[in-house]
């Protein structure tokens, strides 16, 4: 029977030779994927159900990536770092990534591929709703909660329902002007904010498989935002190179047989794409840049796991080298490894660390940051009516601090071109 | 488990997602701690603007000023409830400002799952949206075995969908409940 590449790599985890969408499968786990905010809940759910003295089923297994609340003075916030601490100690987990040491990586699904825990065919399960972000290597990454991940914990195994599959394809050469940001927010504009809820979303086409694995994880990041189980993109060269870089570990590549069975299929030209913003308060609330350009912002952030990778910079850096920014624009590096990169990764000779600090931007520390707001004294925090433009993945009211900011979700150029002006801008303006 | 839930109905619209129910700044309380998960119930739909909480009035706070429970007990919302992130803090604080069961027209995936597993609240949905037969205090009553509601204050009766796969979960209290009633794991 034919399949999916999501049915495949659900056949697999279920020891089976076929799964049918909507039967639910109890499925077995390659990786599960904790951080500071759900880490506590989860091992104390795992510690009551399990017991006490309880171990979990594979300490290779469990990746504990703190990255939320990390530089804030928040007295809870450095309790919750305490117990993944502590219970990394406790269990003997190999993969804890301990703040305030060398160990310290930051935005988890960034961390993921770098530490190289994503592999082709495998199953990802993540206490964070971007796990998805991981389909980018062709494999099936998702989200969950505190019980489902403290069961988990103690047995590797978790029930879910096969998903439907919605196919994407994009045909054409993508324009200098694009971004994967710009693809996913077209596609959002188009199916709405739960247009593919509980089922798989497969991105494919000559426009897809010509971007970086950077660009290739901000497609599938915002799959969550469509209500998405998952995003994925079956691996082609530009993946196993990336894996192999990063990984010794063996691993499948799935593809879709040509004859499988989806939901829909939808088919774009990039090259009759134009940038876009999500505009204030869903992510599914497009518009072209042309049609609400000149709308003054008061705060430009570049940063996150949708948008805060080395291709999100070097992209910014276009636009921003040799120029000013006019408004407060927050610079907000994924991960330790992005933020050295920022300082030797270079765009017409300079480095990306003095276009930025030449352009007037603040850089802050690796961290999901103002992604979502956080506490008081988060970097980045929108305030009272500040009109955001910003990389990240979500703008519902308060998303960012303010119930009373607007945000528009936005592609790096677009987020760099806006900072210059001021105002929304198209980065078609600038290149 | 109970079988009937009655109680006042609180109305919002479509898409409440995880922010506007548990807003992030407010994850930072312990799960355990019996007087932090008080602020749980304290800050329950806090996110919500104003003039779109207590629907079709407005501006009616799910918890009142200065109260860490709420006068609500169901939930009445439109389409895409609890879109966003994954975090199980947003059925959590439903349940814990005393919320037991939600009627909405679809559910996004992870916070539908959240409130199985964790058997926080009962997620319900209905073919025909009630966001506009209910109105924010009004008095419903959910039969669970008839799988119905009725709104007391009207007089009328609704067919809720029914649960599937999940009620046995529903019906154990949660998946660690349901997984020793059916062995799959060990009962302590």
């Amino acid at each position: 029977m034919a399949q999916t590449i999501t049915q495949k790599i659900l056949s697999r985890a279920a020891n089976r030779r076929f799964v049918d969408p909507g039967e639910s499968v109890w499925l077995n786990v390659d990786v599960l994927l904790t951080h500071d905010v759900c880490g506590p809940p989860t091992f104390d759910i795992f510690k009551q159900e399990f017991g006490p003295d309880a171990k979990v089923w594979d300490p290779e297994k469990v990746v504990v990536l703190p990255d939320h609340y990390i530089f804030t003075a928040n007295e809870h916030a450095h309790r919750n770092i305490d117990l993944l601490r502590q219970f990394a100690a406790e269990q003997g987990l190999p993969n804890y990534y301990d703040v305030g040491t060398s160990r310290y990586r930051g935005v988890c699904h960034v961390a993921l591929a770098e530490e190289g825990f994503n592999l082709p065919g495998t199953v990802l399960f993540g206490t964070d709703s971007h796990t998805c972000t991981s389909g980018a290597f062709g494999m099936f990454g998702t989200g969950i909660g505190n019980t489902d991940a403290a069961f988990i914990l103690g047995t590797g195994k978790l029930w879910e329902k096969v998903p439907e599959s919605m196919k994407f394809t994009f045909e054409g050469d993508m324009p200098e002007y694009l971004c994967a940001k710009d693809l996913i927010l077209q596609i959002l504009g188009d199916i709405g904010t739960d247009g593919a809820t509980y089922r798989a979303m497969e991105f494919d086409g000559e426009a897809v498989y010509s971007l970086p694995v950077d660009e290739r994880m901000t497609l599938c990041n915002m799959a969550i935002e469509a209500g998405g189980m998952n995003g994925i993109i079956a691996a082609d060269a530009i993946t196993e190179a990336y894996v192999k870089a990063h990984s010794s570990k063996p691993y499948e590549v799935f593809r879709s047989d040509p004859d499988a069975r989806y939901h829909s299929i939808r088919r774009y030209n990039v090259a009759e794409m134009e940038p876009v913003v999500a505009q204030p308060h869903s992510p599914d609330n497009r518009a072209t840049v042309r049609s609400v350009e000149g709308t003054k912002i008061t705060k430009s952030y570049i940063g996150s796991c949708t948008g805060g990778k080395l291709t999100d910079f070097m992209l910014a850096a276009k636009i921003l080298k040799g120029r000013q920014v006019a408004v407060h624009t927050n610079i907000v590096p994924a991960t330790v490894k992005v933020a050295r990169d920022l300082e030797c990764e270079t765009f017409d000779g300079v480095t990306l660390k003095k276009i930025f600090e030449d352009a007037g931007c603040s850089i802050a520390l690796p961290s999901c940051a103002a992604c979502l707001g956080g506490p008081a004294d988060t970097v980045g925090r929108s305030v009272d009516y500040d009109v955001v433009v910003s990389t990240t993945n979500r703008n519902f009211p308060g998303r960012m601090g303010s119930k009373r900011a607007g945000v528009y979700l936005a592609s790096p150029l677009t987020a760099a071109a806006s900072a210059v002006t001021g105002k929304l801008t198209d980065p078609r303006d600038f290149l | 488990m109970d079988t009937i839930i009655q109680g006042k109905a609180y109305v919002l619209g479509k898409n409440i997602d995880t922010d506007q129910i548990i807003p992030a700044e407010h994850l930072v309380y312990s799960l355990s701690d019996p007087e932090e998960v008080k602020l749980y119930g304290k800050y329950a739909l806090s996110g919500v603007p104003p003039e779109q909480g207590g629907l079709p009035e407005g501006n009616i706070p799910f918890v009142s000023e200065g109260s860490f429970r709420s006068d609500y007990t169901v939930i009445v919302a439109g389409p895409n409830f609890g879109c966003g992130s994954s975090r199980e803090h947003a059925p959590f604080a439903l349940q814990v400002a005393g919320a037991k069961a939600i009627i909405a027209e679809s559910y996004a995936r992870i916070f539908y799952r959240n409130c199985v597993d964790g058997g926080f609240v009962i997620p319900y949905e209905t073919a025909v949206p009630l966001t506009e037969a209910v109105k924010t205090g009004d008095e419903l009553k959910i039969d669970i075995e008839a799988n119905t509601v009725t709104n007391l204050t009207t007089g009328k009766a609704y067919t809720l969908s029914p649960l599937g796969d999940v009620f046995s979960i529903v019906q154990a209290g949660g998946i660690f409940a349901y997984a020793r009633q059916e062995n799959l794991m060990a009962k302590s």
